[in-house]
């Protein structure tokens, strides 16, 4: 450890033996490139709603594993490894599922109704 | 190589023989993957976070008509420039090619560079034309946590990038250089792919 501290001007570094092949990082890029265009072409054909986000989100994920997989080389590593990495996206998904009954049981400002009633109490004087 | 072998010649001095290493000979990268899996869950709460917020308000805006998208799609382009150079960067310090590693990591800070710079743009945008400010609306006040949360990361991650540049410029080599490239090269492309998941929830949907 102290030897790993030491400085050593000038030693230039010498090459290390790789375990896998190196990915070819300009054919994801490329990959990377075309997804996130046609992330803009499906967001300006101005499609309905529900398919716009199931294909953004969908697109956005493909990114996502692919910079995951070969950028941060999760595919070349141990696969515990890339279960700790996925964890995140499970308790997140477990985040907004149970955040789903407060948004159905509790409606901020979603309902006529409920702007009608909030603009009343706060024009009405109070008693 | 077996796994007895393995464990062999990366254990350091007084490791339980029979422990499996995740990362074997760079135990750096499993702190970094560790404080990645960390950080992973606070900008997935950040994010759901707003997902509720805006789901729950019928008043909220359309992005498109504040943000601008065009604009944001290069930024999304220029950091995934920027991954690429960092990579690439890696692979020239793991094949012992120093002047392809200042150069590579030379592009990914200045990757970096060029995306801060246009989100200050965008924020001085936003604050000083189109009056908004973190207490403005439910959107400006997620929309700024949010981007300027990611934005200190990359800010963080240029530090971070340059400070290694410096060092192979000056020469110091302290160790396991590539290693230290590699675990880097972890945290920048974290950022890229939380940026990716911004760029589309945030500014796309």
């Amino acid at each position: 450890m102290a030897q790993e501290a030491t400085a050593r001007h000038g030693d230039a570094p010498t090459p290390i033996a790789m375990d896998h092949p190196e990915p070819n990082y300009l054919a994801v890029f490329i990959y990377l490139t075309i997804l996130t265009a046609l992330e803009l072409v499906v967001y300006y054909m101005h499609l309905p709603k529900t398919p716009m986000i199931a294909l953004l989100v969908a697109l956005a994920w493909a990114k996502a594993v692919l910079v995951a997989m070969y950028f941060m080389h999760l595919a070349t590593e141990k696969r515990t490894l890339a279960v700790i990495a996925v964890v995140p996206i499970l308790l997140v998904s477990f985040a907004c599922f149970m955040l789903l009954p407060d948004l159905t049981s509790r409606p901020w400002a979603s309902t006529p109704m409920h702007q009608q009633v909030t603009a009343e109490a706060h024009t009405s004087p109070e008693e | 190589m077996s796994e007895a072998a393995a464990i062999e010649s990366h254990a350091p001095a007084g490791m339980d023989r029979t422990e499996v290493q995740l990362t074997p000979g760079n135990t750096g990268k499993l702190g970094m993957w560790i404080f990645l899996v960390g950080d992973a869950m606070t900008f997935g709460a950040a994010i759901a976070a707003y997902g509720a917020l805006r789901i729950g308000n019928v008043n909220w805006p359309r992005p498109a008509d504040i943000l601008g998208i065009d604009t944001t799609a290069f930024m999304t382009f220029v950091l995934i420039c920027s991954s690429l150079t960092m990579v690439k960067a890696l692979s020239g310090i793991q094949h012992g090619n120093v002047a392809q590693l200042k150069k590579y990591l030379a592009l990914t800070v200045l990757g970096g560079l060029i995306f801060l710079g246009m989100q200050a743009y965008e924020w001085t945008m936003l604050i000083g034309y189109e009056g908004l400010s973190i207490k403005t609306s439910l959107f400006s006040a997620t929309f700024f946590a949010l981007t300027g949360f990611h934005g200190m990361h990359v800010f963080g991650g240029v530090c971070y990038n340059g400070t290694i540049l410096a060092n192979a410029i000056r020469g110091y080599w302290p160790g396991a250089n590539a290693k230290i490239v590699e675990i880097a090269g972890l945290y920048w492309h974290f950022v890229d792919l939380v940026w990716i998941l911004i760029f589309t929830f945030v500014y796309l949907i």
